[in-house]
């Protein structure tokens, strides 16, 4: 099995992304370049955290433009896995793989905190190592994290079962204050209709190694290797 | 030839800056501001583009690129000088 991170200009989370699925994990990992054309043969593709292109217009609005991901969005077509985090999840969002858009936090302040997310849905193939209703402790890195859908939309995503991820407390219970940037149903985290496209906010790859207080994040790059060597995809 | 296009929050959607400059402006007396609604403001020099043509490109751009159509919405305008 084998990852490949890309890099975009802006980018910030590349190479501990790198790091963790490399060096924690000991997969085979190649950083992507966005001007390539090129996804150099890999399973899964990661869209890391940071400030593409510099955030200019809209988050992820630049990113979704470059070469490479008109190459991801065919790939994730033909079923391919990918997985967004934080900026990667917003460009996700601008290129239309994923439904919805992000706004502002509720409190317009960039925040950088630990946070609890709670799996909603285990039955995928990035949660299939966890279980439902599992607590995960896992930083947040963002300004514009409250996602938004459209009425019809959001009703959707109920009734198929696509949010995966939402913020909690500790225990688990949902609650506006746990809420912290104020998305929409507390959706930290969702699926695409043919379970291969996961966009999330928190960023499991800072939660990968107990040295960094946290080692809740491993469970979606575990769930994902998993997926691999089980050999088939799991139906929502 | 010189297009304006302004894009802004769709009135269904929440604009907290927007919301946070109206406190503001009340907190400065300014009672009488009911909505602020902030956006973002783009001007396009098109060359060789007849009025006809920019009304065919203009709104492909703003709801291709300047625009997130979820969201926000757009006008446009001709800017004589």
């Amino acid at each position: 099995m084998k990852f490949g991170v890309v890099m975009f200009p802006g980018s910030n989370c590349d190479r501990d992304t790198f790091h963790v699925l490399k060096d924690v994990l000991g997969r085979d990992t190649v950083f992507l370049w966005h001007k390539d054309h090129d996804l150099r043969g890999v399973d899964t593709v990661v869209l890391p955290g940071g400030f593409s292109y510099g955030d200019y217009l809209r988050s992820g609005a630049i990113a979704r433009f470059s070469p490479l991901m008109q190459e991801v969005r065919a790939f994730a077509h033909r079923g391919g896995h990918v997985l967004g985090i934080c900026n990667g999840f917003q460009i996700l969002l601008e290129l239309g793989l994923l439904p919805g858009a992000m706004l502002r936090n509720k409190g317009l302040k960039f925040l950088c905190e630990f946070v609890h997310i709670r799996v909603e849905n285990a039955r995928t193939d990035f949660t299939r190592a966890a279980t439902k209703g599992r607590v995960l402790r896992i930083p947040i890195a963002h300004f514009d994290g409250n996602y938004y859908a459209p009425e019809g939309v959001y009703a959707g995503l109920l009734r198929t079962n696509r949010v995966v991820f939402r913020y909690s407390d500790a225990d688990g219970r949902i609650a506006a204050d746990a809420n912290v940037n104020g998305s929409m149903g507390s959706i930290a985290g969702i699926i695409n209709d043919g379970g291969n496209v996961l966009g999330l906010m928190p960023h499991p790859e800072r939660a990968s190694e107990s040295l960094l207080g946290s080692e809740d994040g491993r469970v979606i790059f575990e769930s994902l290797i998993a997926s691999r060597i089980a050999g088939k995809r799991l139906k929502k | 030839m010189k297009v304006r296009i302004l894009v802004s929050f769709k009135d269904s959607v929440l604009d907290p800056q927007g919301q946070t400059v109206k406190n503001a402006l009340h907190t400065l007396g300014y009672d009488g501001v009911r909505e602020v609604r902030q956006g973002k403001v783009f001007e396009l020099e098109l060359a060789g583009v007849s009025e006809e043509d920019a009304g065919k490109l203009v709104p492909e751009i703003a709801h291709k690129v300047l625009a997130n159509p979820i969201i926000e919405k757009y006008t446009w305008q001709v800017i004589k000088d």
